[in-house]
């Protein structure tokens, strides 16, 4: 983006909590960029997050935020997006809050698919707590916590998303932030529950997953791959040699739990109780 | 000879899954089409088939809404049934079983009942329950055309020749009743009350979810735990006549945390559990403190600790929802101690929970959730829904400062400004900081707000005479069995007070205990609300009638408890 357009999802003034060289602010002038460039209105634009670095992000962009609780900021996405469907929601937040404490939430998220975007940052560390192991992390790497390394096999959200057939998987890299923004806007452009997730490094904690790391350990999927393959996309999602970048699945249609509970465009708040249908109500107990 | 007077408790105990429930239910609605006042209660075990169940139908000449312990006739639908219930069955008992339904063969009431027999004459073992209800009818000689037009109707759809059977077995246990009533001298006389014909039969469901539909409640998620499932079941049938969101969610803290996000975007937000399910919720409680955002909380009762008896009652949770979530903050707790009173505090709680953007608690449980009364239409009262939403401008900040400590509360998408809600300290705009002075004032911000709520609380109902020196404190589900018992005591030392407002407290309550002996009645193991009372107004309870049990008060258990209390 043209750094000499203003771009109205800036916060001015607006002092950022995150250390020198960190991932997210690759990842923050990725979403806005995305937002902007997709022309969407800041006041119907709702970022909801939870808890850890990752999280602060929507304290750094002039939309409504939900800035709730560590683990939970999809069921908060969930609920904004039945109350008011007009709206756009983004739920965005790092592995250890997605994938950690809120991973019951990640899988039934997927499972209900309302229309919404879950952008996790994906550092393969705890930040915020400073260097533990997340659920992402590498096995052998050494932590304050895992003094012998990581001893579990790393959780593989993309898999996962993948055997919940969430209609829209994604993986980015905080590094590239041109096709980070872009594969951001695929996501919020997309009619259902879009999942991305982006490595980031975190220069303070892992220094195994560094920028270069990423760049040597990853590839971007060649032009003529199909997304809308699910076997194909499975086989992408187990690799480990080379982590693939990009739209690694895409299916349309499938359908809205904000349809399957028959949503109308009204907003909750402009909502009344029918009179008759209260006393037709009251007549099943007569 | 054996006379039943201005009142009669029927029982009907059997297996999960054996028809206890249904059989109750018809026999409670065609009593009520009769004109009789009718009051019901159930027990049951935690399992989905066999066990022990009962389920008790008073008829009554006044309008009661309690438990009795007393059986004046039991039907025994299985062999274990006479055995659960034989702590209740003395000499003035008549039971009636099937011989093979009867372990104990030397029961004094007992009457030889071939319930099953006569549904196989009536074609099918499966009319059992018909006859039973028939039977009942013609022991209490009232006329079985309410239950014929009742069947009629409940079997329509099964066609002409299920609704044939079913009235000729109706008839075959009425015939039954009627006889044996008459070969035993089984006297019935009750009175008809006249009860107008729109009363309206509900549960403590019903009613906790009528008022809760004339809240204009848009949105629940919860996950199902006994007993707050019922209200769950109730929205999701009403859930297209009113558009209601439902959302079975996949635990607790979803369910809370969604109620939070729902009510964020402007819907008018509930969820339903009971105390382990809250327990997980209280996180989400801290949050709705923090960030200002209305929701309010069922929570049907059940004894604790953990999963304690799942499907029985307490009124245990009380410091439980008094305490919940960490951090100092403002909440409203509720506790409906009749229908009508459930209908409208629901109401208030949302707009409570709108007008203070905080949360507000409505304490039932199980006894009070499944049991069963007329409610006149009158009495469905519909109180005008408060949002207080504003329209947001370009400077809007959610957090403002203000002299109430109340901030005009907009919705994302509703106006020019943009609306950010934030779990950590935050400032007026919502963002968060470490600012000591803004962490000062907004904690005394979301505080300030008690002493509002203080204000507009209301006052506990008094009832008995209005210069007792004994007051009897209950709250919530105990209204019925203490009103009742206090009539039957009939002393003019001893009133009662029941409070429906538990938290916060208006501050005129404190003068109301002066120069009174205080005894409490509460349905826990140590006395919740006595202890509130104890400090918020140093109230000394002389004397604290407990029961943890998993049984809700008997009113003879009441009546013999308050025999000895004396003015000190």
């Amino acid at each position: 983006m043209n750094n000499m357009t203003v771009n109205p999802f800036d916060m001015r003034g607006k002092d950022i909590n995150w250390c020198p060289g960190c991932g997210n602010y690759k990842i923050l002038d990725a979403v806005k960029g995305a937002l902007s460039e997709l022309d969407l209105d800041r006041r119907n634009v709702v970022i909801v997050s939870g808890i850890g670095q990752a999280a602060k992000m929507p304290q750094y962009i002039n939309a409504n935020m939900f800035n709730g609780l560590h683990g939970r900021a999809l069921p908060v996405a969930m609920g904004i997006k039945l109350s008011n469907r007009n709206l756009v929601v983004i739920a965005e937040s790092g592995d250890g809050c997605m994938y950690g404490e809120g991973g019951n939430h990640f899988l039934h998220a997927i499972r209900r698919n309302c229309d919404i975007t879950v952008l996790v940052h994906d550092n393969m560390v705890y930040g915020l707590t400073k260097g533990q192991a997340s659920p992402t992390s590498r096995m052998g790497m050494k932590t304050s916590l895992q003094f012998n390394g990581v001893m579990l096999e790393p959780f593989n959200p993309v898999a996962v998303a993948l055997a919940l057939d969430a209609p829209f998987i994604a993986r980015a890299s905080a590094g590239d932030g041109e096709e980070t923004k872009e594969i951001i806007k695929q996501a919020v452009s997309f009619k259902g529950c879009s999942v991305v997730d982006i490595f980031q490094p975190c220069v303070i904690f892992n220094k195994i997953n560094t920028y270069q790391w990423f760049r040597e350990n990853t590839y971007y999927l060649p032009d003529g791959y199909d997304p809308t393959d699910r076997k194909l996309a499975f086989e992408k999602a187990i690799e480990t040699e080379k982590l693939p970048l990009g739209v690694i699945y895409r299916r349309e249609g499938r359908e809205l739990y904000e349809d399957l509970l028959g949503i109308t465009d009204t907003p909750a708040y402009e909502q009344g109780v029918s009179d008759k249908a209260f006393e037709q109500m009251l007549e099943d107990y007569r | 000879m054996h006379h039943f007077e201005q009142e009669i408790s029927i029982v009907f105990g059997g297996a999960a899954g054996q028809g206890v429930q249904t059989i109750a239910d018809a026999l409670v609605k065609v009593l009520k089409r009769n004109g009789y006042f009718v009051f019901a209660s159930t027990e049951f075990m935690s399992r989905i088939r066999g066990g022990s169940n009962s389920t008790e139908v008073r008829i009554t000449d006044k309008k009661r809404r309690a438990y009795v312990r007393r059986i004046d006739l039991l039907v025994a639908l299985n062999p274990e049934a006479v055995d659960h219930l034989k702590d209740r069955i003395t000499g003035s008992t008549l039971v009636f079983a099937e011989r093979d339904h009867l372990a104990e063969k030397n029961i004094k009431g007992y009457i030889e009942t071939p319930i099953s027999d006569l549904a196989r004459e009536a074609g099918n073992p499966i009319f059992s329950n018909t006859v039973a209800v028939g039977m009942v009818l013609g022991l209490l000689g009232i006329s079985p055309d309410a239950f014929n037009e009742y069947l009629s109707v409940q079997f329509a759809s099964k066609g002409e020749e299920v609704v044939a059977k079913n009235i000729a077995a109706a008839r075959l246990g009425y015939d039954f009743g009627t006889e044996t009533a008459e070969k035993n001298r089984i006297e019935v006389s009750i009175t008809p009350a006249d009860i107008p014909s729109d009363e309206l039969l509900i549960d403590g469901n019903a009613a906790v979810g009528i008022g809760t539909v004339a809240a204009g409640c848009s949105f629940i998620s919860s996950y199902p735990m006994s007993p707050g499932t019922g209200l769950l079941t109730f929205l999701a049938r009403r859930a297209d006549d009113f558009n209601i969101i439902v959302d079975q969610a996949e635990d607790e803290i979803a369910a809370i945390n969604a109620a939070l996000g729902a009510s964020y975007a402007g819907a008018r937000a509930i969820v339903s559990t009971s105390g382990g399910g809250f327990a997980l919720m209280e996180e989400g409680i801290s949050l709705a403190g923090v960030t200002e955002v209305p929701v309010v909380v069922h929570i049907g009762q059940r004894p604790g600790p953990a999963t304690g008896l799942p499907t029985r009652t307490e009124q245990g949770d009380l410091n439980l929802s008094l305490y919940a979530g960490h951090g100092d903050f403002s909440r409203v707790i509720l506790a409906p101690g009749s229908f009508p009173q459930a209908i409208e505090l629901m109401q208030r709680a949302f707009n409570l929970a709108d007008k203070y953007q905080t949360t507000v608690f409505v304490l039932t449980d199980q006894f009070f959730l499944d049991s069963v009364a007329s409610v006149p239409r009158a009495g469905i009262v519909r109180s005008p829904i408060e949002r207080h939403i504003v329209k947001t401008d370009r400077e809007y900040k959610r957090y403002s400062f203000t002299a109430s400590g109340l901030s005009p509360r907009g919705v994302p998408g509703y106006g020019d400004g943009i609306v950010k809600a934030d779990s950590h300290e935050h400032d007026e705009s919502g963002h968060l900081t470490e600012n000591f002075g803004i962490r000062r004032k907004m904690v005394h911000k979301r505080l300030q707000r008690l002493e509002k709520l203080r204000l507009e609380s209301p006052q506990p109902e008094r009832f008995g005479p209005s210069d007792a020196g004994v007051l009897v404190v209950c709250w919530g589900s105990n209204r019925g069995v203490l009103e009742e018992a206090l009539d039957k005591l009939g002393r003019k030392d001893l009133a009662g007070l029941h409070f429906c407002q538990l938290y916060p407290l208006h501050p005129d309550v404190g003068a109301m205990f002066e120069n009174k002996t205080v005894i409490v009645l509460e349905n826990n193991a140590t006395g919740q609300f006595g202890d509130l009372l104890g400090r918020e107004f140093g109230v000394r309870i002389s004397r604290r009638i407990l029961k943890a049990t998993g049984e809700p008060f008997s009113v003879e258990e009441v009546v013999d408890a308050l025999k000895e209390a004396r003015h000190e």
